[in-house]
């Protein structure tokens, strides 16, 4: 009964938030923009079997002559393996959102209530967890997550996980040093003095107050994660190849360089890119409307 | 807090760092399910095999075991044998290191000196036309993949422009020595060697005397003592270093960065080969990494633009390059070496994919070969290595940031 009321109440905040930002000028925008070009990326991925002229994946090798460069009938070329190159780039974005939502969801998981139960106990807890998170933070995060997806082997969930433990400590951080400040303000001491609970003030009234950074951080970080992503399928520890991957075509396209086939790495590599920049729009976007700074 | 006490604790708070850092990888390599000699195999080889390397490596012993043998092994510059060849780790780590170094710091210079023109260049014109493409410009950089960038240049300038090499750091014949003497005129003997270098020694703490007396300095009991250490230090290490290479008969000097090697061996050829080598990667890089320094340098400008003293400089009829760039510019440094610090993780990061796009031998190439081979005892201690590395880098950052701003130590 009380889920439709939910839903209805979201959707009445939603619309009129998009109003709303049109009227915070330029950052409003970004967000607009950044949004639209995510929405539409997921949704060409989501309907690629139904837009896609041709098979992307083995079945559809030899559609064409290898390496044909962009013509009337493949407008974005083909590959070394005669493959459009189009059909590629419409459905090689699942592997990267996938990733990405996934590795943000883990962070979100085990980032945000590290942070605030941490910065909430403190004492010794706080000082290890912050230490290691510090650690992990300094540590190039690259690196890190070819160390453990190289561990793992290949694989969506395996390149999420290593993705998201070099994130986490973002998410901590930026959670703890938000409750440390809002667990002194007046009302959160009001709510303990008239005898609220640890964890209805945690919950109910201090980690509302998070949220937006929370959604900050979180929207760049799908572009760190896209990314990142990229990087891993690059050095070899993508998912397996049957699969349309803009990453792995860049990779396929690294090959063919010499042959001067710039159509093989230029269209997904651009789609990349629109994809991150997306999110880093985004984020941008949402970090000076919610974290206004005094100037600017 | 004083400076000493900052110093200090800043020190003892980077050993349980870099002891956290090196019990993550350990975990992450040794403990955590999958099993490195196994996969090393992918189980297709004999059983004995499989024993043989673990009896090799040390990887039969009991887990607290090789984790203890690793630590202490760290502790005397050992990072293991890899499993691909049974060599030592460090010795291949330390050779591809150099060329690792030169992009970074070529790629360093490129992005600075974009990020402070492009930056200051955005400051300048505030909300126009210009200062918003230079954001894009900088957002495009956060959001390009490295290697996509390194691509699309390599397929412009080297195959079908054909100015620049494809890949590769120079071609085989091309390495250049570095600076390289015969040392056989030189006195033979060991009296004679170490009175020279008394002679050396006291040279130099007789010119710091000088130069100290100058400057009008008072000749304190302390800097007294500094100039007498100063003298024995130089004398023993110039004593130690010289009979370190006359005992070989001759001095070898080389860096292993070719730029500089070819200068020590007086060929411009080389030089200019290295350099051409070198543009691309480093472009490469170093346009990824300005973004951020962009950014830092147009806020920064921004606020300091506002200041009296700018105001008061420019109604003193100064010319604005000067007024930005030589009083206005002085400001953001501070903020521009802090983050030269922390982007040197995101610099290793990117040239592991800027030297994999490249085929540049250094260690990025390094970690990535060994994925293909498998050997992962190879990856730990390389990882091991960028980690000390980076743990030593933002020790000294902070440092310096805390010498050079007084701010921080209150």
């Amino acid at each position: 009964m009380s889920k439709p009321a939910v839903k209805r109440n979201m959707l009445s905040r939603i619309i009129p938030a998009i109003g709303s930002l049109k009227e915070r000028g330029l950052s409003g925008w970004l967000v607009i923009l950044g949004a639209a070009i995510v929405t539409s990326i997921i949704l060409m991925t989501l309907l690629a079997p139904w837009i896609s002229p041709f098979d992307p994946t083995t079945k559809g090798i030899n559609v064409g002559a290898p390496l044909t460069p962009p013509n009337s009938k493949f407008p974005f070329g083909t590959n070394d393996l005669g493959q459009d190159m189009l059909s590629r780039v419409i459905s090689g974005g699942g592997i990267m959102l996938q990733v990405a939502f996934l590795s943000v969801a883990i962070c979100l998981a085990i980032g945000v209530p590290l942070g605030l139960f941490s910065s909430y106990i403190d004492g010794m807890f706080d000082r290890s967890i912050c230490l290691i998170m510090d650690s992990i933070y300094a540590f190039p995060g690259l690196i890190l997550a070819i160390a453990i997806a190289a561990m793992l082997g290949r694989g969506v969930v395996n390149m999420a996980l290593s993705i998201a433990v070099v994130y986490v400590p973002s998410y901590f951080r930026v959670v703890r040093s938000q409750v440390l400040s809002i667990k002194e303000m007046p009302y959160v001491e009001a709510a303990r003095s008239i005898g609220a609970k640890s964890r209805t003030i945690l919950f109910k009234y201090i980690l509302p107050n998070v949220v937006p950074s929370i959604v900050v951080v979180a929207t760049v970080n799908f572009a760190d994660a896209i990314l990142t992503a990229a990087g891993l399928t690059f050095v070899g520890l993508g998912v397996e190849v049957d699969v349309p991957d803009w990453g792995w075509d860049l990779t396929n396209g690294r090959r063919l360089l010499p042959s001067g086939a710039w159509w093989v790495i230029t269209f997904p590599g651009i789609f990349i890119i629109l994809l991150a920049l997306g999110f880093t729009l985004m984020g941008e976007g949402l970090s000076e409307i919610l974290n206004p700074k005094v100037g600017e | 807090m004083t400076l000493r006490v900052y110093i200090i604790s800043r020190i003892l708070l980077t050993i349980p760092m870099i002891l956290i850092l090196l019990t993550m990888v350990f975990v992450i390599i040794r403990v955590l399910p999958g099993d490195p000699v196994l996969l090393h195999f992918e189980k297709t080889e004999h059983p004995e095999a499989i024993e043989e390397m673990r009896q090799k490596l040390g990887l039969d012993k009991p887990i607290w075991a090789q984790y203890f043998d690793y630590l202490f092994g760290l502790l005397r510059g050992d990072l293991g044998k890899s499993m691909h060849d049974f060599s030592p780790i460090a010795e291949q780590i330390f050779s591809a290191f150099p060329a690792t170094l030169e992009l970074a710091i070529y790629s360093t210079i490129i992005a600075v000196s974009i990020g402070i023109f492009l930056g200051v260049e955005a400051s300048k014109s505030y909300n126009k036309p210009k200062d918003h493409t230079i954001r894009i410009f900088g957002i495009v950089t956060y959001a390009i993949p490295i290697f996509f960038l390194g691509m699309l240049l390599q397929i412009i300038f080297a195959v079908n422009l054909r100015w620049l090499p494809v890949g590769g750091r120079t071609y085989p014949t091309m390495e250049p020595k570095g600076l390289k003497m015969s040392l056989s005129q030189l006195p033979e003997g060991f009296t004679i060697h170490l009175l020279l270098s008394c002679m050396a020694g006291l040279m130099i703490s007789i010119l710091c005397f000088a130069a100290l007396k100058l400057k009008g300095k008072k000749i304190t009991r302390k800097i007294l003592g500094i100039l007498i250490s100063i003298f024995f230090i130089i004398w023993i290490l110039w004593a130690w270093v010289g009979w370190y290479f006359i005992s070989k008969g001759e001095l070898h000097i080389a860096t292993g960065l070719y730029t500089i090697d070819s200068l020590l061996e007086g060929n411009l050829y080389k030089f200019a080969e290295a350099i051409r080598y070198l543009i691309l990667p480093s472009l490469t890089l170093g346009l990824v990494l300005s973004g951020v320094f962009i950014r830092l340098t147009r806020s920064n400008m921004l606020e300091t633009i506002r200041l009296d003293f700018v105001t008061a400089a420019k109604a003193r009829g100064l010319k604005e390059t000067t007024v930005i760039y030589g009083y206005a510019l002085k400001n953001a440094f501070l903020p521009i070496l802090t983050m030269m610090g922390l982007q040197f993780a995101a610099l290793l990061g990117g040239a592991i994919l800027t030297e994999t796009t490249f085929s540049w031998p250094g260690l990025g190439r390094y970690i990535v070969d060994r994925i293909n081979f498998r050997d992962y005892t190879a990856i730990q201690g390389a990882i091991v290595f960028f980690g000390i590395l980076v743990s030593i880098v933002s020790l000294v950052t902070d440092l310096l940031y805390a010498y050079l701003d007084p701010r921080i130590r209150l």
